[in-house]
């Protein structure tokens, strides 16, 4: 009987539900790997339909390379540009991370969480700059 | 009776494992290349850019990263999907969905490297 009452006293782990995802503080190498996955759903969402169309107005006549600069120029414009770009930096830089990781470059505890901090601070810089240009600040 | 499927193991996925690693690779490159052409362009207009793309070159290489492109957000959006979409009725459903919407997608790329 005192077999049972230990058996049941053992904790259990669960799939971590929904309501508890912001109750879990994730390990930096995690916060980047989530926002891998976000910022990929961002892209594929918003970045294809998006990046295309300006492509095809930036490309098809005069005139609608002017209706292309008036949506890059607008702010509405620019701040869709500054989300997706840091999506575009934020994936493309941590995937180059994961493409050295598959070839068994820094997978050791230390060098990852290195890495992961590197990772997600080019990618903000590289955001920031991009900002700056965007916001014609050079 | 069961099936003894393995649907772990060896080899299982490592194609799609490793298109999306290529792509990955010929999407970083295109990039580069793209980055490249715009900053040697003395002044970016619409001339000097649909110029650009007037090329055979930078058509085959925008085709490419486009098809890579597509390849690479199906394994993703597909990883995704395998990830928090349990119902198979309803993952099939998004996954048919974004299938066409990608093939959609290259098809307007086509179109509109074609009138340049």
């Amino acid at each position: 009987m005192t077999d049972l009452a230990v058996r049941k006293a053992r904790p259990q782990y669960r799939n971590i539900g929904i309501s508890q995802i912001l109750s879990y503080r994730l390990p930096i190498a995690g916060i980047v790997s989530i926002l891998h996955r976000i910022s990929g759903a961002l892209l594929f969402l918003f970045g294809i339909p998006f990046f295309l169309y300006l492509l095809q107005q930036s490309l098809t006549s005069e005139l609608s390379f002017a209706s292309y600069s008036a949506i890059v120029g607008s702010v509405p414009g620019k701040l869709v540009l500054l989300v997706l770009g840091w999506a575009f930096l934020h994936h493309a830089i941590a995937g180059i991370r994961y493409l050295l990781l598959d070839r068994h470059v820094g997978i050791e505890k230390a060098s990852s969480h290195l890495s992961a901090k590197v990772a997600l601070g080019v990618s903000l810089l590289l955001t920031l700059v991009f900002a700056l240009k965007l916001f014609g600040v050079f | 009776m069961t099936t003894n499927r393995i649907v772990v193991g060896a080899h299982y996925g490592l194609r799609d494992w490793l298109a999306q690693r290529i792509s990955a690779v010929v999407l970083l490159i295109y990039t580069l290349v793209l980055l490249g052409a715009v900053v040697f362009t003395s002044e970016l207009n619409y001339f000097t850019w649909a110029g650009l793309f007037a090329n055979v070159w930078m058509k085959v290489a925008t085709l490419m990263a486009v098809f890579a492109l597509m390849w690479h957000a199906w394994v993703g959006i597909r990883d995704i999907y395998m990830d928090y979409i349990k119902p198979t009725g309803v993952r099939l459903f998004m996954q048919v969905l974004t299938v066409v919407a990608l093939a959609g997608y290259a098809f307007w790329a086509v179109i509109i490297l074609w009138r340049v």
